[in-house]
C-alpha cells in the first residue's frame, strides 16, 4: 500500500521543493522594541525577570569558567554565549516536568530549572559531590529532580531517544512532552532522520530544536548541508516546523509554547530551528581565529541576545541600570566563591570506579577492584586521590 | 507443562511479560500484526494493541535510540532487531548510550530495562548476513548483559529473566534452534538467573563448553567421545557477559582439560577470553592446552556453510585431541 497521493504528469517533471521557503519568527528588535504587528507574547513580569537573570547568570558562568580553565583549574568548558535565548527562551516556555534531553551546551536550560551555581561546580570539578561520581568530563550535567537526562558526549544520540521518551510519556498519560536539543551539524547524523520519522508516524508529543548556530566545530552551515538549513527536512517527515530568530527570546519562548501545546494536546512533534551564532568557540580545546573573521563575529555580537532582552526589559520597566549592576555583581561573587568551594571538595571515592556498571558489581569486576586496592596500598605515593579509600578491604 | 518450540516459548515469554505488566512493550521491524519475520510476536498486537506492539521504521539504530529513551523513561521495552546481522546500526546506541547510561549519570538515570532481541547465528543457509554471532563485539562493552539460550525451556526463563533484570540485556536467538529444537515448557512465570552457567553433565575427563546451538553439537560430540571412553563434562555458559568464570574453573580443577566451541570467528572470539581467564585460574591443573573450535576466520559463507562450522565431528577431534595430549 502506497501512501503518496499524487497528481499524474506525461513527462519529466522535477521539483526542488523551492517553493518551500520557510519563513522567520521574530517578534523583538535589537533596540528592544516589537516588530510592527508583532503581538507581545504572554509573559509576565516574574517570568521575564527569570528568563533574563538566568540568561545574564549562564554568561556570567561561561565567562568565569572559561577563565578558570585558562587558569588551569578546569580541565575543558563549553560556553553557551550568544545562544542563551535560543536555550533559555524555549525552556522556560515549558512544564517542569516536561524531560529535557540536550546536546550539551544547553547549561542555560538547567539553570532556568533551578540547578545550583554549586550543582554547576560539583559536576565541573567531578568532587565527591558530583552526580555524576566524577565520570564525565566538564559540562556534562544530568539532574533526575529537574528532568534534566545526563549529557552524554557522542553526538545526536539522544535524539531518538527522546523520541522514545516522549512516546513513553504519552502511553502514560501524564500530559508532558520532552524537548531534545542539538546543534546543525549533530542533524546530519542518522539519529536525526530516525527520530523524526518515528516520531511523525507514531504521533510522539516530542519537541525537537535544532540550534543553528552556524558552525560545526570548524566547519560551516554550508558545508554541512546545501538546503535551506534544517527546517525543510521536516516536510518529509509530515511533521510541523517553525524557523525562529533564536536571538529573539520572546519570540523563541511563543514558539516553543505553541510547539508544546501541539505537541502534548495533539500528539503533533514539532521541529524548531533556531537560527543563532556560536559567538564563543567550540570549547576551551577550540580557536576559531583558524576558520572564521573577527568581522563576522562582530556583526553576531551587534545581535546580542541578553542586551536585546534587557532593552525590551528596560522600555517596561521592569529593569533598572541598577538592577543590572546588582545582577551582575551578586552573580560574579557567587560563581567565584562556590568555585573556590567546590573546588576544595575531595574526588569520588574509589568505589565508584566500579559502581553503576551494573546495578550490582559483577564478581569478574569485584576481583578486578580487589586486585587494584591491593595494587594501590602497595605503591599509595602513585594514587594520592584514592590512596586513603583503598585502605580498607581485603 | 505445555511442548513447545523455541518460537513458541519465546512467544509465550512476551505473551507473559505483557500480560504480568503494562509497561512492557514490544517493537521492531514487522513485529507488529505480521508478528516478525519468525513470528516470534504472533498475536501479541492482536491482543495487547497496537500501542503496545507495533511496526517501527527501518532503521535500527532508531529503535534501540527509541528504545533506550522508553527505558530511560521507566517503560520495559522488547526490541526486536530482526537478524542479529543487521544490529550494526544500532552499535552506538547499545555501546554507547544502553551500555554506559547508569554509569554516566551515577546511578540517576539507567536503562535497565531494556532487552534487545535478535535472531542470531547460522545453519539456515543464510550466507554472510543472515548467519552471524555478534556477541563477542558486546562482550568487550561493560554494563552490557549477553544471552544465549539453548532450548525452549532455557528461551523462555532466560527471556522473562532478561525483561526483567534492572540492566540493559543481549537476547541472542539461535534461530536454527527456533522449530527444530522442541521441548515441555512451563506455563507459568518463571525467570532463569543471568550471569549463571549450567552444568548439563558431570564428567571427569574435559570440560566441554559452549552456548545456544552450540550445545546440540556438544551433545552429539560427547556421545562419539563416550564411546571411546573419554568422561565429559557439559557446560552451557548461557549468559556471555558478565560471565560466571567460578562454574567453569572449578570444572578445570577437576577435568583438567577445556575445549570452548562457538560459531564466531576463531580471532577475537569469546572463546579467547575464556581460555586466557582459566588457563590464569587452573594453570597448574591443565593437562593440555585449551582448545578452541569455531568458525573460520572468514565472512560466514553459503554453499560450504558446513565446512566452515563447528560441527560435532570438529568438536569430537578436539575432545580427542586434549585428552590424547
Amino acid at each position: 500500500m502506497t501512501t503518496t497521493r499524487s497528481k499524474v504528469v506525461y513527462s519529466p517533471v522535477f521539483t526542488d521543493g523551492a517553493e518551500f521557503r520557510i519563513p522567520t519568527f521574530k517578534l523583538l528588535k535589537q533596540d528592544g522594541s516589537l516588530y510592527k504587528g508583532a503581538k507581545a507574547p504572554a509573559l509576565d513580569k516574574d517570568k521575564a525577570l527569570r528568563i533574563y537573570r538566568t540568561m545574564v547568570t549562564t554568561r556570567i558562568l561561561d565567562e568565569r569558567m572559561l577563565a578558570a580553565q585558562r587558569q588551569g583549574r578546569l580541565s575543558f568548558y563549553m560556553q553557551c554565549t550568544g545562544e542563551e535565548a535560543a536555550v533559555i527562551g524555549s525552556a522556560a516556555a515549558l512544564d517542569d516536568a516536561d524531560m529535557i534531553m540536550a546536546q550539551y551546551r544547553e547549561q542555560g536550560a538547567l539553570a532556568y530549572r533551578g540547578f545550583t551555581i554549586d550543582e554547576f561546580m560539583n559536576q565541573l570539578f567531578g568532587n565527591e559531590l558530583d552526580y555524576g561520581k566524577g565520570r564525565q568530563m566538564p559540562v556534562h550535567y544530568g539532574s533526575k529532580k529537574l528532568n534534566y537526562m545526563t549529557i552524554s558526549s557522542p553526538l545526536a544520540t539522544q535524539i531518538p531517544q527522546a523520541t522514545g521518551y516522549a512516546y513513553g510519556q504519552k502511553l502514560a498519560g501524564e500530559g508532558n512532552c520532552t524537548i531534545t536539543y542539538f546543534g546543525e551539524g549533530a542533524a546530519s547524523e542518522g539519529d536525526f532522520h530516525a527520530a523524526l520519522n518515528m516520531a511523525a508516524v507514531q504521533r510522539v508529543p516530542v519537541i525537537f530544536l535544532c540550534r543553528n548556530n552556524g558552525y560545526a566545530i570548524s566547519t560551516p552551515a554550508a558545508e554541512q548541508f546545501a538546503a535551506d538549513g534544517v527546517a525543510p527536512r521536516a516536510y518529509g517527515y509530515k511533521m510541523d516546523v517553525i524557523r525562529v530568530d533564536g536571538n529573539d527570546v520572546l519570540a523563541m519562548h511563543e514558539a516553543t509554547r505553541a510547539a508544546r501545546s501541539l505537541a502534548v494536546e495533539h500528539n503533533r512533534p514539532v521541529l524548531i530551528e533556531a537560527m543563532s551564532y556560536r559567538l564563543a568557540a567550540h570549547s576551551s580545546s577550540d580557536d576559531p581565529s583558524g576558520y572564521r573573521s573577527k568581522d563576522e563575529e562582530a556583526v553576531w555580537r551587534e545581535k546580542d541576545p541578553i542586551l536585546r532582552m534587557r532593552l525590551w526589559l528596560e522600555r517596561k520597566k521592569w529593569w533598572s541600570e541598577d538592577d543590572e549592576k546588582q545582577l551582575q555583581e551578586t552573580m560574579r561573587r557567587e560563581v567565584l566563591e562556590t568555585m573556590k568551594r567546590a573546588q576544595k571538595r575531595p574526588p569520588p571515592p574509589l568505589e565508584s570506579l566500579v559502581s553503576d556498571v551494573y546495578d550490582e558489581v559483577p564478581p569478574v569486576l569485584a576481583e578486578q577492584f580487589e586486585k587494584l586496592k591491593a595494587h594501590i596500598r602497595r605503591y599509595p605515593d602513585a594514587y594520592p586521590k584514592s590512596a586513603e579509600h583503598a585502605k580498607g578491604g581485603a | 507443562m505445555t511442548q513447545m518450540n523455541m518460537l513458541q516459548a519465546i512467544n509465550n515469554a512476551l505473551d507473559t511479560a505483557m500480560a504480568a505488566d503494562e509497561r512492557v512493550l514490544c517493537f521492531g521491524e514487522d513485529v507488529g500484526v505480521f508478528g516478525g519475520v519468525f513470528r516470534a510476536t504472533s498475536n501479541l498486537q492482536q491482543k495487547y494493541g497496537k500501542a503496545r506492539c507495533f511496526n517501527t521504521p527501518l532503521v535500527e539504530q532508531g529503535i534501540i535510540g527509541f528504545a533506550n529513551g522508553l527505558a530511560a523513561q521507566g517503560s520495559v521495552p522488547v526490541a526486536e532487531i530482526q537478524f542479529a546481522d543487521y544490529i550494526f546500526p544500532a552499535f552506538d546506541q547499545i555501546v554507547n548510550e544502553s551500555a554506559k547510561f547508569r554509569y554516566r549519570s551515577g546511578n540517576l538515570f539507567n536503562v535497565g530495562g531494556l532487552t534487545i532481541r535478535a535472531p542470531y547465528g547460522g545453519g539456515i543457509a543464510g550466507g554472510l548476513y543472515h548467519s552471524q554471532s555478534p556477541e563477542a563485539y558486546f562482550a568487550h562493552t561493560p554494563g552490557l548483559k549477553i544471552v544465549v539460550p539453548r532450548n525452549p525451556h532455557q528461551a523462555k526463563g532466560l527471556l522473562l529473566g532478561a525483561i526483567h533484570d534492572p540492566n540493559p540485556t543481549l537476547f541472542f536467538e539461535p534461530k536454527r534452534l527456533y522449530r527444530a529444537s522442541v521441548g515441555e515448557v512451563p506455563d507459568e512465570d518463571y525467570r532463569l538467573p543471568l550471569g549463571e552457567a549450567e552444568v548439563l553433565k558431570e564428567g571427569t575427563d574435559v570440560t566441554v563448553l559452549g552456548w545456544g546451538a552450540q550445545m546440540e553439537v556438544i551433545e552429539q560430540a560427547v556421545d562419539m567421545a563416550e564411546k571411546d571412553g573419554i568422561s565429559c563434562e557439559i557446560i552451557d555458559l548461557r549468559t556471555i557477559l558478565p560471565w560466571d568464570v567460578e562454574t567453569v574453573a572449578n570444572s578445570v580443577f577437576k577435568t583438567g582439560r577445556l575445549v570452548v566451541t562457538h560459531e564466531a570467528p576463531l580471532t577475537g572470539g569469546f572463546a579467547g577470553e575464556i581460555a586466557a581467564t582459566i588457563q590464569e585460574r587452573c594453570f597448574l591443573y591443565l593437562e593440555s592446552p585449551i582448545a578452541r573450535v569455531t568458525g573460520m576466520d572468514t565472512p560466514f559463507p553459503l554453499v560450504l556453510e558446513k565446512e566452515h562450522l563447528p560441527n560435532h565431528l570438529k568438536v569430537f577431534e578436539a575432545i580427542r585431541s586434549s585428552v590424547d595430549f
